[in-house]
């Protein structure tokens, strides 16, 4: 029961976040705040996670391709592949969601307890258009060049592994990055970052902005945020999947 | 002025505002007074319109407030300025910041003007210079007197203050009482002061309401608190040997 008076007040609470902003300046300028808090702090532990999951996937495709009937640059092949369907979009923002999740919802949770969010409201503020709709869009607009960024790092990271190691060379490596080669596949990742990106936010604030309690309650909510965003990123990525490659 | 009409508050089946009315004058400090738990902070939280009553109605100087939706709402609340509990500053930003906060939000004033404002605000409230500073750097007392000057940065013409005197030194809480009744005599707005501190309200309450087990108990100026026979405010006022000589004492004078 409460799962779905959950699902009620989270689209209730989309309703009124997107409402026209009180001051555009004040909104550009959080946005802008925004754009660094969820875009660029995060980019350090983007270009780590990529170049080592490139890597990995990479060694691992080489691992298991004992068949001589494979041609050698199946391993490029199929490391762009899983790199842009599943591992960049869908991993990156598993990760995200615990590191963007939990600031957002603790944040957001802090603010609550401590009445901040009372004191905007009394203003005649709408608290949910001022705190939420930055990090939305910032977030909407900024995963997207993550992403991009994630699959290069990726992509690099396989290709030093196998060079690194032995066991492929650079001009086969590339050559299966090109093989097989479909704007589709972009597309597809984009359109996950996107939907990845609104789930995260959107869910973590809801967390954070019902808390009720004290600092153990917002502890609680952003654990709540990040397990719930992870669990609908899967579901999420299910669905995106059947709907688009299929 | 403020009224509130019968007005009923419920949580998960628990009443906690049982048919409440009560008027709040214009120019003089009004207290809700009573004991922890009694709906003092709901009702409070009912006239701002952060609770919605479930029956009743708030009318600010005739204004229907509990009828009202979106902008006509929205106007109201402009026209309230509010003091949290905890103060309730925002600590990414700094004194100042806190203070030009709904101005930016809310009026077109230029960056020069709410300057300017924000430094009046900050002199009234005895902070001068204190610009700078972070919420986190000001103690319990001067964060309370930063929280006054954002109120009043709006020129509100109804001021709510939730528990002004939590957890600060009696010292201190004289300061917050005077600066509440200054601004309130000086600017003629409704002031709401919830407390349960009773030397504000012997100090700077002009108007007493008390609310017992989610019912307006009694009502009264600070003399006749002194001199009231109710059983339930004697119990509240009066608990201890001290309160009760200190009664006898304040009875003495008025006589």
């Amino acid at each position: 029961m409460q799962v779905i008076i959950n699902i009620g007040k989270y689209f209730m609470m989309l309703r009124i976040i997107f409402s026209r902003p009180e001051k555009m300046r004040i909104f550009r300028y959080r946005l802008m705040n925004e754009i660094e808090l969820i875009g660029v702090k995060s980019l350090p532990i983007v270009v780590l996670i990529s170049v080592f999951m490139g890597g990995v996937i990479a060694l691992q495709t080489a691992a298991n391709m004992t068949s001589p009937i494979l041609p050698a640059y199946t391993i490029g092949y199929i490391t762009r592949s899983s790199t842009i369907l599943e591992f960049s979009p869908t991993i990156l923002s598993l990760i995200l969601a615990g590191k963007i999740g939990s600031n957002i919802a603790s944040e957001i949770g802090t603010m609550r307890v401590t009445e901040q969010i009372d004191a905007l409201e009394t203003m005649g503020i709408n608290s949910l258009t001022y705190l939420v709709l930055p990090k939305i869009v910032a977030a909407v607009l900024f995963f997207p060049l993550i992403l991009v960024f994630s699959i290069g790092l990726s992509l690099v990271g396989g290709w030093l592994a196998l060079v690194s190691s032995g066991l492929s060379n650079t001009d086969t490596y590339i050559f299966g990055l090109r093989s097989f080669y479909q704007d589709s596949d972009i597309l597809y990742a984009l359109v996950k970052s996107v939907v990845f990106a609104f789930v995260i936010v959107t869910i973590s604030s809801f967390y954070g902005y019902y808390t009720k309690g004290g600092a153990l309650d917002v502890g609680r909510s952003s654990t709540q945020a990040v397990v719930i965003s992870s669990v609908v990123i899967l579901i999420c990525n299910f669905f995106l999947t059947q709907m688009i490659l299929l | 002025m403020i009224e509130v009409v019968n007005i009923n508050k419920s949580f998960n089946g628990t009443l906690v505002l049982d048919n409440i009315s009560a008027k709040f004058e214009t120019g003089k400090v009004n207290m809700i007074i009573g004991q922890s738990g009694q709906g003092k902070s709901v009702l409070a939280k009912c006239i701002v319109g952060l609770h919605e009553v479930d029956e009743g109605s708030v009318l600010y100087d005739g204004r229907n407030f509990s009828e009202l939706e979106g902008n006509a709402r929205r106007d109201i609340r402009k026209e309230i300025g509010m003091l949290f509990q905890g103060s309730a500053l925002f600590d990414s930003m700094t004194v100042e910041q806190n203070i030009m906060f709904p101005l930016s939000m809310l009026t077109n004033m230029s960056k020069k003007e709410m300057q300017e404002r924000a430094d009046f605000c900050l002199d009234r409230v005895n902070l001068s210079g204190k610009n700078k500073l972070l919420p986190a750097e000001c103690s319990g007392g001067m964060q309370k007197r930063i929280a006054i000057a954002r109120a009043i940065s709006m020129k509100p013409k109804y001021l709510f203050c939730d528990e002004p005197n939590s957890g600060l030194d009696p010292k201190t809480s004289i300061v917050i009482d005077n600066l509440i009744r200054e601004i309130t005599y000086e600017y003629g707005i409704t002031t709401v002061v919830i407390t349960h501190d009773m030397n504000s309200v012997i100090e700077i309450g002009d108007n007493i309401i008390f609310i017992h087990q989610g019912r307006n108990c009694w009502s009264g100026d600070r003399n006749a608190i002194i001199t009231t026979d109710n059983p339930a405010i004697n119990n509240f006022v009066y608990a201890s040997e001290f309160m009760k000589d200190i009664k006898t004492v304040l009875q003495g004078k008025l006589k």
